[in-house]
């Protein structure tokens, strides 16, 4: 996977994560995974189309997205309701949105379906291109989560 | 001039908790006459039914998105001077100026505080008022 795919989504993560959930993910050390196991208990992720292909999933431990999600409705929610699988959407959208404004200034023009979102223990995630992803995982006082994205370029770009 | 706090707002988005989450954000600004609906078309029935003063939409929704809501609004004769502010991700360039030729009054982008939608609101309010 091309590297310049990395940032954009690292940087998206945080704006949004800081800006409509008050919370400052530090991020660590990209890898790769080449298998399709889910690295948190709940996952939003959305096909990418256009002049990039591929897929970008949020993976989010228990306890990390139940914080994000109190935040950003300003009420403690304390269990993986309804709320909190509709936020995951949501901010995997918002992600994607951000990511591609910035791969705009790269070149690529790219469009984003409607996001899904999977929870569970050890769910897997399945991607567009079927992978190997690279993961960014990051972490919160409140625990980790994962940015776990399979993108590729489309026409030489 | 202050924007009446009153006005009544449309939310209209798909996702219940970012329905949530603007109402929360409109609330630190004042605003309390909220009603929202959950895609496009339910936000017309709305508009057809009762008296609203501005409308917030998000652009990607299935039914009927946010940019066809806005054409719809900006061609029915009794609807098409509401304000209509579009908060979306869509941040692409292609995405602003179809907004923007359909009539939209604004625009926000995902993510943003409550200051910058308070911000555009009144702008929008003043600028109608002007």
């Amino acid at each position: 996977m091309d590297v310049r795919f990395i940032n954009p989504f690292l940087n998206g993560t945080v704006q949004v994560l800081k800006t409509m959930a008050f919370v400052e993910p530090k991020a660590g050390k990209p890898f790769l995974k080449k298998d399709s196991l889910a690295r948190g208990d709940i996952s939003g992720i959305i096909g990418l189309t256009g002049s990039a292909r591929g897929s970008l999933a949020l993976s989010f431990s228990e306890s990390c997205i139940l914080k994000i999600v109190s935040n950003m409705l300003g009420e403690e929610i304390k269990s993986l309701n309804g709320d909190i699988k509709d936020a995951v959407g949501e901010i995997t959208n918002m992600v994607s949105g951000a990511a591609r404004k910035e791969l705009e200034t790269l070149g690529f023009n790219i469009t984003a379906a409607i996001p899904t979102v999977v929870a569970g223990k050890d769910h897997s995630i399945s991607h567009v291109l079927g992978g190997p992803s690279i993961i960014i995982p990051f972490e919160t006082p409140q625990g980790p989560f994962v940015v776990d994205i399979c993108i590729g370029g489309v026409g030489g770009k | 001039m202050s924007v009446d706090k009153n006005l009544k707002i449309l939310i209209v988005d798909d996702f219940a908790t970012m329905r949530k989450v603007i109402r929360n954000l409109l609330k630190q600004g004042g605003y309390e006459n909220i009603v929202e609906a959950e895609d496009g078309a339910a936000a017309l029935k709305i508009l057809k039914s009762q008296p609203v003063d501005f409308i917030i939409s998000d652009w990607n929704m299935p039914n009927m998105s946010g940019l066809e809501l806005l054409k719809a609004v900006r061609a029915d004769d009794e609807l098409k001077a509401l304000p209509f502010l579009m908060v979306t991700a869509e941040a692409l360039k292609d995405n602003v100026v179809a907004a923007v030729k359909a009539g939209v009054s604004n625009y926000i982008v995902k993510p943003f505080t409550a200051e910058v939608l308070n911000e555009k609101i009144e702008k929008i309010v003043k600028s109608l008022a002007a």
